[in-house]
């Protein structure tokens, strides 16, 4: 009896979540704000308990994965289920940082248990070590204008397109590129210490 | 940056996302790859002069349906793979069925051939160019198929990387049939397999490396 309300709750839960994400991805930017939300939390869940050895990196991963998310997002199809097609990107994701982390730790053993030590205090909840802005900085021009503009100041692609001297079109592109970029140096940020 | 930071960050200044994105950029990949292994099997090698005549005959559809079977499951296979989470178990086995036909074909080809016509059949004229070609004509299609899936979001690499291979190869193979005078089964089944696996195989082993995101 039990199960089968948690079975019901869990098809609940992704009609709710697969509604929110369909109506962002016809440009409804609440819906999908409210999405991202709620996926934050379930994907939080997932990789506390994967991760329970390495609490500092949680939320760094979270938002590794809600990147990836975000830049897969012309993947979906409606009638696959989206349990399925997130797990997958979470799966990969973390299955990355692990390889590069076991990669590092086989060269840098001693080093790496002493920053360890450090790391286990200072997990503030959401806020992930990594500073994302800080990656912004490494991106080239086209690419972090338009970003900075459109997603962090606010402003519409045409007032971007204004402001920059580049066409709508390109400001789009730069996002859209920015934003696989950022993904890619988190991943590069991983490996580079190889 | 907070998570939330994070969040208002992506869904802000967000349009609508165009639909059917697989569909659009394998179909942009496959008839560029396509179109321009044409133009090259052309330019290098020619058509082959008596190709009016033979395309006529059903054996010379019957070469060309191996590579297109060969391709349409490559292409089934690639926009599987090219989406998180996507599994190829199904496509790889159907693999096996042109190849067995062929394959069967072959033998039977063999099995009634005069002993000293049978080397013939296998090696033709051209057997030491023909995978060699194959390869050459499948690196258009290898880089338009890659760029599509780069544009994506696979998560098997290597069978993604595989598959996307196998498209091009067989995709090349398919232009090659205009210039290519084999005839024999036992030909195809032996030298247009070892050009299509070349790139299959490339794929493999650059999927994983390539295609990280």
């Amino acid at each position: 009896m039990q199960r089968t309300n948690s079975q019901d709750e869990l098809e609940a839960r992704e009609a709710r979540l697969k509604a929110l994400l369909l109506r962002g991805l016809t440009g409804d930017q609440l819906a999908y704000q409210d999405f991202l939300g709620t996926l934050a939390l379930h994907v939080r869940a997932f990789l506390r308990s994967r991760l329970s050895r390495r609490p500092a990196e949680i939320e760094d991963m979270v938002q590794d994965v809600l990147l990836a998310v975000h830049n897969a997002r012309h993947t979906y199809q409606a009638q696959q289920p989206l349990t399925a097609w997130v797990h997958a990107i979470a799966r990969y994701k973390l299955a990355d940082h692990l390889r590069s982390v076991s990669r590092r730790e086989a060269r840098h053993d001693v080093l790496d248990d002493d920053a360890q030590l450090f790391a286990i205090s200072e997990v503030e909840s959401a806020e992930a070590s990594r500073d994302l802005t800080k990656l912004l900085k490494q991106l080239p021009e086209r690419q972090r204008l338009p970003i900075v503009h459109v997603k962090l100041e606010g402003l519409s692609v045409e007032e971007t397109a204004q402001l920059t001297g580049l066409s709508s079109s390109a400001v789009k592109v730069g996002i859209h590129r920015g934003l696989k970029a950022l993904s890619r140096l988190i991943g590069g940020a991983n490996n580079h210490e190889d | 940056m907070k998570t939330d930071d994070l969040i208002a960050l992506l869904a802000a200044g967000e349009g609508p996302v165009p639909r059917h994105a697989v569909c659009r950029r394998m179909a942009v990949a496959v008839l560029g790859g396509l179109t321009a292994a044409l133009l090259l099997t052309v330019a290098l090698y020619g058509v082959r002069s008596d190709i009016t005549e033979v395309a006529q005959t059903p054996l010379f559809w019957g070469k060309v349906a191996f590579p297109t079977s060969l391709a349409l499951i490559g292409l089934w296979l690639t926009s599987r793979l090219a989406r998180p989470g996507g599994k190829g178990a199904a496509g790889w086995k159907m693999l096996g069925l042109p190849l067995l036909l062929v394959w069967c074909g072959a033998a039977v080809s063999i099995a009634g051939a005069p002993v000293d016509a049978r080397a013939d059949l296998l090696f033709g004229r051209t057997w030491r160019t023909c995978a060699l070609n194959i390869t050459l004509l499948s690196v258009p299609a290898f880089v338009t198929v890659f760029w599509a899936l780069k544009g994506l979001a696979p998560t098997r690499l290597r069978q993604a990387g595989a598959a996307g291979g196998l498209l091009a190869g067989s995709t090349a193979t398919v232009a090659y049939c205009l210039h290519c005078p084999e005839m024999g089964v036992p030909f195809w089944g032996v030298w247009y397999v070892l050009g299509m696996l070349v790139p299959t195989a490339f794929g493999a082993w650059w999927g994983p490396r390539m295609l990280r995101w």
